[in-house]
C-alpha cells in the first residue's frame, strides 16, 4: 500500500465522521482534536473504522501517533508493513 | 378511536415540519413504533407512537407545519370497528401547505392565524402573558421579550400582528438565516437553546456544589480494560461518568425526575440525559434510558449509537424527553470545571470537567493523580446542599471502583 493510498484511506475514513471538513483543507500537520475539533467519540469511530477497513488495530497509548496526517500516513505504513 | 397528536419534543417546542410518514392507513402499529419524521429546530426526530392499533387515516400532509397538539394520525384500537372518514375536514384547519424550499417564512407566520380545533400546548409554569403558540414562536425567534408587548387578542393575549408590530424591521433578517447543512438550521438550533436555558436560569433557582476526584483507578482500568479489546469493542472515560452519575441518581432520588407546575416528580428509572456537542456548533442531549443499570458495555454501545444519531440527526422523540437527569463531559482536554445549567424539566445536570494530573495527598504523601472536578447544578426548589454533596460522594465512590460499574 502505497502512501497515496494510506493517506486517501485516512482522509476517508476521517471525513465520513466530520461530514463537514473538506479532505483538501487538511493540512498535514493539522491535529485532529485541536484543530479539526474531533473529540474522544470521534476518535475512537476513526480508530475503529481504520481497523476495519486497513486490518491495523491501533492501540490507546498510540493515538498520539496518528493525530496529524503526517504522523498517521507514516504509522500506519509502519503497521500495515 | 385515537388520535394520535404532534407530541412536544422539548421545553420550547411549539410546532414541527411533517417531513417523511413511516405508516400508511391499514398498517398496525404499537407502541415505540417509529410512525413519522418531524424537522425540528434540534434536527429531524422519529416521532414514536403511543398508541398501539390500526391506522385509520394521516391527518397531517407531507411538509406541513404541525403545532403541538394537533393531530398527526387516527388509530383504531384493536377490535375497534372502523369509522366513516369524517373529521378530515375540520383537521386540514390545523394545518397549513409547505411553503416554497427557497424561502422559508419565520416559523410563525406558517401557522394559521387561529386555529381553535388545534389543542394548545399544555400551559408552563412561570410564563405570565397569554400568547398564540404562534406569537410565542416567532417572538423567540426574533428574541422579543413577551412581556414587553400588549396583546390585542381575546383577553389580552398577544398574537402574531402584535410580535410584527414590535419589531418589524427584523422580519428580513429572521428569513434568511444561513444554514449549516440539511436538515439542521444552526440558528434554529441556537435558539432553541436560549429558549431552553433562558426559561431554566428564569424558573430554576440553582445552586452549585462542586468536588475533586481521585480518577487514577478508573484511568488504570480503563487502558488495562481497552488494551485488551479491538476499537469496536473499546470504552470511553464518558461511559464511566454516565454510569457514575447514574447510580449516585439512582440514590439520591432529589436529583433524579421532572418538576412541573404541580411540583417534583421523582423518576424510578434513570435516563440520562448525554450532552452531545454538534459539529459546526449546537447542542443536543438525548436520553440514554436506564442507565443506572445497564451493564456498562451495553452503556458504552448504546451511548456510541446516540451520539452518531445526534450528529446525523436521527433521534427518537423518547430520547428527547424521557431524559431524568442530564450529564455534561468536557472530553480529553478544555476547561478544569463546568456549572452546567439544568436542561427543564429535569431537576438536576453534572459537569464534568477535562481530566488533569494533579498533586494529590493520600495519607501523608503526596503523588501526582489524574483527577477530575466534578460540579453538581441542582433545583433548590427540590433539593438542598445537604443532599447534593451525598450524591457527588456517591459519584466519586462509584469511579473508584471502575470494574463495579
Amino acid at each position: 500500500m502505497t502512501d497515496a493510498d494510506i493517506r486517501k484511506a485516512f482522509l476517508e475514513e476521517l471525513t465520513k465522521i466530520a461530514p463537514d471538513i473538506d479532505p483538501g483543507d487538511v493540512g498535514e500537520g493539522d491535529h485532529l482534536q485541536d484543530d479539526l475539533e474531533l473529540d474522544s467519540m470521534d476518535i475512537l469511530n476513526l480508530v475503529t473504522a481504520l481497523h476495519q477497513r486497513l486490518g491495523v488495530d491501533i492501540p490507546e497509548v498510540d493515538y498520539p501517533q496518528i493525530a496529524t496526517l503526517a504522523l498517521a500516513t507514516g504509522y500506519l505504513k509502519g503497521r500495515i508493513g | 378511536m385515537a388520535v394520535f397528536a404532534m407530541p412536544s419534543l422539548g421545553a420550547d417546542m411549539e410546532a414541527g415540519t411533517l417531513v417523511e410518514w413511516m405508516i400508511k392507513p391499514g398498517d398496525t402499529v404499537k407502541r415505540g413504533d417509529v410512525v413519522a419524521v418531524v424537522e425540528t429546530q434540534k434536527g429531524a426526530i422519529e416521532i414514536e407512537c403511543f398508541e398501539e392499533g390500526t391506522v385509520e387515516t394521516l391527518d397531517a400532509d407531507l411538509g406541513a407545519m404541525v403545532a403541538v397538539g394537533s393531530p398527526l394520525a387516527t388509530i383504531r384500537a384493536p377490535g375497534e370497528a372502523a369509522a366513516v372518514p369524517a373529521e378530515a375536514a375540520s383537521d386540514a384547519a390545523a394545518q397549513v401547505p409547505a411553503q416554497p424550499a427557497e424561502a422559508p417564512p419565520p416559523m410563525a407566520t406558517a401557522h394559521p392565524p387561529a386555529a381553535p380545533e388545534a389543542q394548545p400546548a399544555p400551559p408552563r409554569a412561570g410564563e405570565a402573558p397569554p400568547a398564540s403558540p404562534a406569537a410565542r414562536a416567532l417572538a423567540a425567534e426574533r428574541g422579543i421579550d413577551l412581556a414587553a408587548l400588549t396583546g390585542t387578542g381575546p383577553g389580552g393575549a398577544i398574537l402574531v400582528a402584535d410580535v410584527e408590530a414590535a419589531e418589524p424591521s427584523l422580519l428580513a433578517v429572521a428569513s434568511a438565516k444561513p444554514s449549516a447543512k440539511a436538515g439542521l438550521d444552526m440558528a434554529a438550533m441556537r435558539t432553541a437553546i436560549a429558549n431552553a436555558m433562558a426559561r431554566s436560569k428564569r424558573e430554576i433557582p440553582h445552586y452549585y456544589l462542586t468536588q475533586t476526584i481521585d480518577l487514577q483507578a478508573a484511568v488504570d482500568w480503563l487502558a488495562a480494560t481497552n488494551a485488551k479489546r479491538p476499537p469496536d469493542a473499546r470504552l470511553l472515560m464518558s461511559a464511566l461518568f454516565v454510569k457514575a452519575t447514574a447510580l449516585a441518581a439512582a440514590k439520591v432520588a432529589q436529583m433524579n425526575g421532572h418538576y412541573d407546575a404541580k411540583g417534583f416528580h421523582p423518576a424510578q428509572p434513570v435516563h440520562a440525559g448525554v450532552a452531545v456537542a454538534l459539529r459546526g456548533g449546537g447542542l443536543v442531549a438525548p436520553a440514554l434510558h436506564d442507565a443506572d443499570t445497564l451493564p456498562l458495555d451495553a452503556l458504552m454501545a448504546q451511548m456510541r449509537d446516540l451520539v452518531a444519531r445526534a450528529r446525523s440527526g436521527r433521534l427518537r422523540s423518547s430520547e428527547m424527553t424521557d431524559g431524568t437527569i442530564t450529564i455534561s463531559a468536557m472530553g480529553d482536554t478544555g476547561a478544569d470545571a463546568m456549572a452546567a445549567v439544568i436542561y427543564p424539566p429535569q431537576v438536576a445536570i453534572v459537569g464534568f470537567g477535562a481530566p488533569v494530573r494533579r498533586p494529590w495527598i493520600t495519607g501523608d504523601t503526596i503523588a501526582p493523580r489524574v483527577t477530575v472536578t466534578v460540579t453538581l447544578s441542582a433545583d433548590h426548589r427540590v433539593s438542598d446542599g445537604r443532599s447534593g454533596a451525598k450524591f457527588l460522594a456517591a459519584v466519586a465512590a462509584a469511579l473508584q471502583t471502575p470494574e463495579a460499574l
